[in-house]
């Protein structure tokens, strides 16, 4: 077992975990934290996205042990006292979701995209959330949703 | 999926992380990104004992320009490599590559050196270094050299690393004037590894070629340098004739296998196709 201290969504979490145990277990089963998805279990789907230090990564592919001393943020952590955060509200106003498989993963990867560019072209957008899979909506409604949250953002 | 069970270092210094290597023998892999490594660990087809991650060795990421090379440190990932003006200004080879590896989570972790030493042939940075004749520092515990990149890729995940050997530094020579490259590659989506790309590095001089580096991916053993393209280019004039005479010369050098992405002819054609593309752009910013 392996002493580790992480920060999820701003709160300190200290575990003995096994140095195998990933991070998306870590996340959904010790902090049982589940808006974190698995969808591919196999780094192709990008449904298990979280920032690890502000960066989008596959969290089925990053062991537990290497977020130590780490700040990570899930889904959980985007809305703020019980408002949405203007991303996940694109995606309601949009209907950037049918099954919802994905969307944790999208969420987080379109939001990390809006803190680096705040106005992004439908082409940064798509390039940005091209490791993300989506088998329901065809991405136009999830492009449309960053757009709006990029507005809302922009005070629009 | 659960790897299976192995105890884990983070060194913060080379030294510890190779005498770590040192000590625990074939029994220790390496974690760079862990995009080859965690996946295969997953599957149960890789089962180190010991892993020793590098993400924590102070010194082991940046990109700097110095005494004649372009110096890339080891665990620089794919998305320091796609944002960098210095690469995209002057290394457009290695800027085209880094934009097309993988997808832009995938670039978010995994590492240069870790590309290197798995040494998969459908790797896209062993092609672009072989055009552009990099060397590898690599440092054990009681010796460091450097290796030219043909010499570092033996064969199919099989690289000149001994087992306590840690790759530290990628060198690239800088481009004098009149120097350009471009890679092409062929995939069926984002996220998915190469049918078939190609890496080209020219040097102009005077209307003539004074240097030509290509190299093919995915279409053999290792990353292949097409040699042969090379030589029928080297002190021609570069006109479209001879472009498309190493194009074909390359097609002939490639050694594809069918797979689910394509026929053995198929790929070879590509290796045609796309060399001859490869060729035109970085004469087009080679001339420029
Ligand atoms: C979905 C997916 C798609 C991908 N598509 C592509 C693609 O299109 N093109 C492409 O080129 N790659 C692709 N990759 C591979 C990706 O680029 C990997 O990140 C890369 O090949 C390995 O780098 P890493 O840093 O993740 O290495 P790791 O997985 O950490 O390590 C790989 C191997 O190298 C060894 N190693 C690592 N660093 C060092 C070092 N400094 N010195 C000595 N040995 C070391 C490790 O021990 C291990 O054996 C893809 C990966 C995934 C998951
Ligand atoms: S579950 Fe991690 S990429 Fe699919
Ligand atoms: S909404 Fe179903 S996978 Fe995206």
């Amino acid at each position: 077992m392996t002493s580790i201290n992480v920060t999820v969504n701003g709160t300190e979490h200290q575990a003995d975990v096994e140095p195998r145990l990933l991070l998306v277990h870590f996340i959904r089963e010790d902090l049982e934290m589940t808006g974190t998805h698995i969808g591919c279990d196999t780094t192709n789907c990008g449904a298990c996205t979280v920032l690890l230090d502000e960066a989008p990564v596959k969290s089925c592919t990053v062991f537990a042990v290497q977020a130590d001393g780490r700040q990570v943020m899930t889904v959980e952590g985007l809305a703020q006292n019980g408002n949405l955060d203007p991303i996940q509200e694109g995606f309601r106003e949009e209907h950037g979701l049918q099954c919802g498989f994905c969307t944790p993963g999208m969420l987080m990867t379109s939001y990390a995209l809006l803190e680096q560019h705040a106005d992004p072209s439908e082409g940064d957008i798509r390039k940005a959330i091209s490791g993300n899979l989506c088998r329901c909506t065809g991405y136009v409604n999830i492009v449309k949703a960053v757009q709006y949250a990029a507005q809302k953002k922009a005070g629009g | 999926m659960i790897p299976g069970m192995f105890d884990y270092f983070a060194p913060s210094t080379l030294e510890e992380a190779t005498r770590l290597l040192e000590q625990h023998g074939p029994d220790a892999k390496l974690l760079a990104g862990g995009h080859s490594l965690i996946p295969l660990m997953k599957l149960r087809l890789a089962a180190p004992r010991v892993l020793v991650d590098l993400n924590g060795v102070a010194g082991l990421a940046g990109i700097e320009e110095r005494d004649g090379h372009l110096r890339i440190g080891a665990m620089t990932r794919h998305a320091q490599l796609e944002a960098s003006e210095l690469i995209s200004d002057r290394y457009p080879l290695i800027a085209d590559a880094a934009a097309v590896i993988a997808d832009p989570l995938v670039r978010n972790r995994g590492t240069i050196g870790g590309s290197l030493a798995h040494a998969d042939p459908a790797g896209d940075l062993a092609s672009v270094m072989t055009a552009l004749r990099a060397e590898l520092v690599v440092v054990g515990p009681r010796r460091e050299r450097t290796i030219p990149i043909d010499d570092f890729l033996v064969g199919l995940f099989t690289t000149a690393l001994e087992p306590n050997e840690v790759l530290s530094e990628v060198r690239v020579p800088s481009p004098n004037g009149g120097s350009g490259g471009a890679y092409v590659k062929l995939e069926r989506k984002v996220g998915d590894f190469a049918t078939v790309a190609i890496a080209v590095q020219l040097t102009v001089r005077d209307g003539t070629c004074d240097e030509a580096g290509i190299a093919l991916t995915s279409v053999g053993p290792t990353n292949l340098r097409a040699r042969q393209a090379e030589d029928s280019l080297r002190g021609g004039s570069l006109d479209e004739q001879s472009l498309r005479a190493a194009a074909d010369l390359a097609a002939q050098e490639a050694q594809p296998a069918a797979d689910l992405r394509g026929s053995e002819e198929y790929k070879r054609d590509m290796v045609r196709v796309l060399t001859l593309r490869a060729l035109r752009r970085a004469l087009e910013r080679a001339t420029r």
